[in-house]
């Protein structure tokens, strides 16, 4: 256990639960026809509708109920048939309706699972207790003027899934590795794009401690957390910061609070006294959304092999082991260049070449694999080599090393390219 | 008054075919009457006089080449909850202030597609809230209807359209109806008003009130304008999710006249105590003339009709306290600018000065009932008990192919009338509220004429999507009554 925190009156149990927004990969926004696309300028990728116009009317989008059902097939759920849109009602400048439409009490996608694959060989499941479908909101924008607050309703609409856990997650290191593979999981079926940066993917981090098995503790709510890395930070200083308190004789105020990444700290956003009354009602603008069992039988026909099943084919299919495996499995990018090649080549030789050689030295160049100087190809090209025994092991390292820090980068035209 | 304003839709529409007069003629009487009278009436917010000549104008190049739509060529009054492009479109409220929408509903759409010529924008409750026309930004309207000398109120909360038709300033109008807004109007108004089944008319464009019960729907003087009125607004719309896909059939066609073996159902929840006896006497013509006409009469009953009322005064405003929240200040119509540059302050201020009161009461009844701690038992137990009532007429509608019951508990009121609290001036609603609940289709027509020489209505109650057994039942007992009493002031 060596995942509790050790305070001075004695040992704390971290429990966290994670709500994450994705938003969902979709030409169109959830209820309008305007386009999702990233970067334009802004107020370019607004309909009437997103800007809450009188007597506009919304009307759902099937692609993004498509990827909602996929979203929860892969995560094992069950697939509610009839789930209802509710409004959330209150005021703010980015919302132009009045009131963001989403999912109450009947969300699309009910109970369902993820495993974490943990350093230690372990598997630890974690359950999902709903997945709903929600508008985004559009941004203010304070940088134009010292004066004046801008609106950017570009964002505004856009399709969102918010993917709830039970608070089952006892460490930053099993929230971030949930965070992660649910990441992968969303990428690999084409739900999301899963970029962090561009704020597609983020969470909000649900964290209380105790003493290890003893009554939940208070919750603080750490809104809006944008990397995995930060996710990490924040539930161990949030963690810290509540048994400080505790053990010095206080008590957790149950608030939101920011993660300030400069910092490295959270702090206080908003208190619950201050916590808004949504008035959540049955949007009377849409009827209960009913989907045919053929509809979701059709998602489930046509789903691309999952991060876990691959992982499985690797290892009876391949030999590989289950940390190898899993390494490969975890980023798409990883799998993609390792399925072109074991196209050609013996895959236990692949996966260590990849695994060892490969990515040693993409980590000491600090590039990602889509960067690689060493295509798929021509990383097949040495190990062919070395399949025909032309060249040792041994000496496939070498140039490899070489070919990898090369001033050609890999453009060949030199000696360093095999 | 112009011969031309004395003509039904039907009969312009054939004269227009017949080129017995031209569309502009007709826009042309129209528009100059109201211009001399809307001071007097105060019927139309906006008058689109240029736009009115150059529809007809359109129509008639249309009609020259023996083309042209169901109404090609005919005037056409628009409540204005309609969004009309590039016209002011205000829903009587200062809140929206200078808005011109950049986009055209979809029921005016089809109005103009079918050859409909928009004489205005007419006045109504501020956002539909009201029975009298009396909350409006822009003023009160008043009814050609006179009583000792003085003009009455049109009803509400589509007076506008209602006075416009009675007054012959338009020979149809665009209304809509939440719980009795095109009915109780119509019924005060001494003309026919017809509220379709929920999901018969696209909302799409239709500045929102109560969303799960707001229904576009035409104001006329005869029953056949309003079977014509309906082929041309209903039909499915894919821009309105509660649209219903279903096909229109020819309303018109459906008037034969012929009700020999309709069952109609007398509710006997609608004889509440302190009913003026003006109107049961109205009602039982009503049932005698049906009988005579060759109908069955069954009796009915419709046990949570006593509920209906409170219902629907939860719901409506439910909905209406969320519709309202986008009219911010932020993004169209009225700003007010607070001194201290906050925001919560701008959103205060820009509300409390852009709502009126009647608006206000309902955004904070609607709060109330949607707030944690009160949801359940308001709100849901509204919506159950909602069911309740729709459910009635399910049961009902097994025996009887319509149901005939009066439109509103009173004739038209005057201005001096001054309601000791909300719930009285609520209480016009009686009658067609619970049709408005169950989403079913209701029309009203003029019943009779009481003892101060005013109109009362009779209102007939459809199966959901059956207007064509309303409209018929409607039409042979308008033939059978032949009401024919024109407004003192448009007689005079």
């Amino acid at each position: 256990m060596s995942d509790l925190i050790k305070g001075n009156t004695g040992e704390w149990e971290i429990v966290i639960g994670l709500e994450v927004h994705a938003q969902v990969t979709s030409n169109s926004k959830l209820f309008s026809g305007a386009s999702t696309q990233f970067g334009n300028e802004p107020n370019m990728n607004v309909s009437f509708v997103d800007a809450g116009m009188p007597g506009m009317l919304p009307v759902i989008n099937e692609k993004s109920i498509e990827q909602a059902v996929r979203t929860g097939l892969a995560i094992n759920a069950q697939i509610n048939l009839r789930s209802i849109f509710d409004r959330k009602n209150y005021f703010y400048p980015d919302l132009p309706q009045g009131y963001q439409i989403s999912q109450f009490l009947d969300p699309i996608v009910g109970k369902g699972w993820i495993e974490l694959d943990m350093p230690d060989g372990s598997v630890k499941r974690v359950n999902v207790t709903r997945i709903h479908l929600e508008q985004d909101a559009g941004k203010s924008l304070h940088e134009y003027s010292p004066k004046s607050t801008y609106i950017d309703l570009n964002r505004a609409g856009v399709t969102l899934m918010e993917i709830v856990s039970e608070p089952e997650m006892r460490s930053a290191d099993e929230a971030a590795a949930y965070l992660k593979k649910l990441r992968s999981i969303v990428r690999y079926i084409g739900a999301c794009d899963g970029d962090m940066e561009k704020g597609n993917m983020r969470c909000d981090a649900n964290v209380s401690v105790r003493k290890p098995g003893g009554e939940l503790g208070t919750r603080c709510e750490i809104k809006n957390v944008n990397s995995i890395r930060f996710l990490h930070k924040a539930i161990e200083f949030e963690a810290m910061r509540q048994v400080e308190i505790i053990e010095s004789g206080g008590k957790i105020d149950q608030e939101t609070r920011l993660f300030d990444s400069a910092k490295g700290e959270t702090r206080t956003m908003r208190s619950k006294e201050d916590a808004h009354d949504y008035r959540y009602f049955p949007d009377p603008d849409l009827l209960p959304l009913e989907l045919t069992q053929a509809f979701v039988d059709n998602i489930r026909n046509t789903m691309p092999e999952l991060p876990d099943q691959r992982k499985r084919r690797y290892i009876d299919s391949f030999g590989l082991s289950p940390y190898d495996a899993g390494v490969i499995v975890a980023e798409q990018e990883y799998a993609q260049y390792y399925e072109q090649l074991t196209a050609k080549h013996d895959p236990k030789l692949a996966s260590n070449w990849m695994t060892g050689e490969l990515f040693g030295r993409l980590n000491k160049l600090g590039v990602t694999i889509e960067a690689s100087p060493i295509s798929s190809e021509k990383l097949g090209g040495l190990l062919a080599l070395i399949e025909d025994n032309t060249i040792s092991g041994k000496i496939a390292s070498s140039a490899l090393l070489l070919a990898m820090s090369c001033i050609c980068a890999g453009a060949g035209g030199c000696a360093c390219v095999p | 008054m112009s011969d031309l304003r004395n003509l039904t839709l039907a009969q312009m529409r054939d004269g227009l075919k017949g080129k017995q007069f031209s569309a502009v003629e007709l826009a042309e009487a129209h528009v100059s009457a109201i211009e001399k009278t809307n001071a007097q009436y105060n019927a139309f917010i906006t008058i689109t006089r240029d736009k009115a000549i150059e529809m007809a104008k359109a129509s008639d190049a249309k009609l020259a080449k023996g083309q042209g739509g169901l109404i090609e060529g005919v005037p056409v009054g628009v409540k204005d909850l309609f969004c009309t492009k590039d016209v002011l479109t205000t829903a009587a409220s200062h809140i929206l202030d200078g808005f011109k929408p950049p986009y055209e509903s979809t029921v005016t759409t089809k109005c103009w597609e079918q050859g409909g010529v928009m004489l205005g924008k007419l006045n109504l409750d501020e956002f539909a809230m009201g029975s009298g026309n009396l909350t409006s930004y822009y003023g009160t309207v008043k009814s050609p209807w006179m009583k000792d000398g003085k003009h009455l109120v049109p009803g509400g909360s589509s007076g506008g359209s209602a006075a416009a038709v009675a007054a012959h300033l338009a020979p149809i109008a665009l209304g809509t109806d939440t719980g009795g807004s095109i009915r109780q109007p119509a019924s005060f108004c001494g003309i026919v008003g017809i509220k379709p089944t929920y999901g018969r008319c696209s909302r799409w464009g239709i500045i929102a009130f109560a969303s799960s019960l707001d229904q576009a729907g035409p104001l006329t003087r005869t029953v056949r304008d309003s079977a014509i009125m309906l082929n041309v607004m209903c039909g499915y719309d894919a821009k309105d999710s509660t649209s219903v896909p279903m096909d229109v059939p020819d309303f018109e066609k459906a008037l034969t006249g012929n009700i020999k073996g309709k069952k109609i159902g007398i509710p006997k929840e609608y004889r509440p105590d302190g009913i003026d006896p003006e109107i049961l006497a109205m009602w039982d013509k009503g049932i005698q003339l049906l009988k005579d006409a060759g109908a069955e009469i069954i009796d009915i009953s419709l046990p949570h009709t006593k509920y209906a009322l409170a219902t629907y005064y939860i719901v409506a405003p439910a909905e209406c306290s969320s519709n309202l929240s986008r009219y911010d200040g932020v993004k169209f119509g009225l700003r007010v600018t607070p001194e201290d540059g906050s925001l919560t302050a701008m959103y205060e201020k820009t509300r409390a000065a852009g709502f009126g009161k009647e608006v206000k009461r309902r955004i904070m009844i609607g709060t109330y009932v949607l707030s944690a701690g009160y949801y359940d038992a308001y709100y849901k137990k509204a919506q159950r008990v909602r069911w309740l009532i729709a459910d009635d007429f399910n049961k009902a509608f097994e025996k009887v192919d319509a149901i005939l019951t009066p439109t509103a508990p009173s004739a038209a009121f005057g201005f001096d009338y001054k309601p000791t609290n909300p719930i009285e001036m609520y209480l016009n609603d009686v009658f067609t509220v619970p049709t408005s609940l169950a989403g079913l289709p209701g029309i009203s027509i003029p019943g009779a004429i009481n003892k101060d020489g005013l109109p009362l209505g009779l209102q007939l109650i459809g199966k959901a999507f059956d207007e064509a057994t309303v409209l018929n039942v409607a039409y042979a007992l308008e033939q059978a009554i032949g009401f024919n009493t024109k407004p003192q002031g448009v007689a005079a």
